[in-house]
């Protein structure tokens, strides 16, 4: 075989090859945005009976088919609830919380420990709504966690931090402090103002 | 006299683009890595309500979706009320324990118990189908959900 020198590779159309593949990827490209409220279903159990609760101590949130709240049977704003929720989280009526700042009236719930909010909803009541509420519900337990994350941390070598940005420290990896302790702190904080949210299925 | 002739004979130089197939390249890898490719097409109308307590949903752990909304423009033969997609699919209350119990047979067995269920709902639907499948993930005990949500004023969902 005679030796043949080999081609040059004519490299001109690089460039559009470059940008067919450029554009598809631009095209197909989602920037994935998820987030959402994380939430845990109750396990089914078999015949269980349930606990006896206080009536004072039971929060009883309920939205109507035509999106109405109706919190403690009074009709509510939702731009109400949250404040209302604090009220009742933060009560403290046996005075057993040390960290409360609540009105400690007699006829709303012990303490956050043993305070349960109960969310009712109806099959024609909105997704938006329900979410608005939840979101509502969520946000009333983290300025509860977020104070007392403020008045804990210092002792325990965090300070001028809210419960949210524990959480995020705790997740970063770049971050190179105590995590251990850091998740001690974040479990008491739990502890302390478990979110007993229920929700009543009919 | 001859040197401004010189220059109007020269004219423009042409531009090198010799390293213009480098910055494409340099694009076009910037987006391979960026992109995440939609793993469902949608069939339904999914705007996500709004919220601001939310929290990122832990992409270290394995997340299945379930959307539920109403049927799009082009899949309007389905009628008008709500549905729920798995996969690529429409499909009934009673498929969510299949489509849950699919989803975790395609996992490691370690990580099974950490399967979070992302439920993507468009704002306008009802509450009794959301129920229904909350109730159906009861059953088949997969209880770590998501509702999945756009973030801002929670409040601006009630109107």
């Amino acid at each position: 075989m005679a030796k043949r020198a080999a081609p040059e590779v004519n490299a001109g159309s690089m460039a559009d090859i470059a940008f067919l593949l450029l554009i598809f990827f631009l095209v197909t490209t989602t920037i994935e945005k998820d987030s959402g409220i994380n939430r845990k279903l109750p396990p089914i159990e078999e015949n269980t009976e349930p606990p006896i609760i206080k009536q004072k101590n039971i929060f009883t949130v309920l939205v109507n088919k035509n999106n109405d709240l109706l919190v403690e049977d009074e009709p509510m704003e939702p731009k109400a609830l949250r404040q209302a929720a604090i009220d009742f989280l933060d009560n403290n009526g046996d005075g057993s919380c040390k960290f409360c700042e609540g009105a400690k009236d007699p006829e709303s719930s012990d303490n956050p420990d043993k305070a349960i909010i109960s969310l009712k909803n109806d099959r024609e009541t909105s997704y938006a709504t329900y979410i608005a509420i939840q979101n509502e519900l969520v946000a009333a337990y983290n300025v509860l966690r977020n104070r007392l994350a403020l008045k804990l941390g210092p002792e325990k070598g965090f300070p001028n931090m809210n419960f949210l940005q524990m959480q995020d420290l705790h997740k970063d990896v770049r971050w190179n402090g105590n995590k251990e302790k850091l998740k001690a702190l974040i479990d008491q904080i739990k502890k302390e103002i478990p979110q007993k949210l229920s929700e009543v299925v009919e | 006299m001859s040197k401004f002739k010189k220059k109007k004979d020269g004219g423009l130089a042409p531009i090198n683009t010799a390293s213009l197939p480098d910055i494409v390249f340099m694009l076009l890898f910037f987006f391979m890595v960026a992109t995440v490719m939609r793993e469902n097409t949608l069939k339904i109308k999914n705007v996500l309500p709004q919220a601001d307590q939310i929290e990122k949903l832990d992409k270290k752990n394995p997340v299945s979706y379930i959307y539920i909304g109403k049927p799009s423009e082009n899949y309007k033969k389905f009628g008008n009320q709500p549905k729920i997609q798995l996969n690529d699919n429409f499909a009934d209350i009673s498929d969510v324990a299949g489509f849950v119990a699919a989803e975790r047979a395609s996992l490691r067995e370690e990580l099974v118990p950490f399967l979070t269920i992302a439920l993507k709902i468009d704002k306008k639907v009802n509450m009794g189908i959301v129920g229904d499948v909350k109730q159906e993930l009861r059953e088949v005990n997969a209880l770590k959900i998501n509702y999945t949500t756009a973030s801002g004023d929670a409040l601006s969902n009630i109107e």
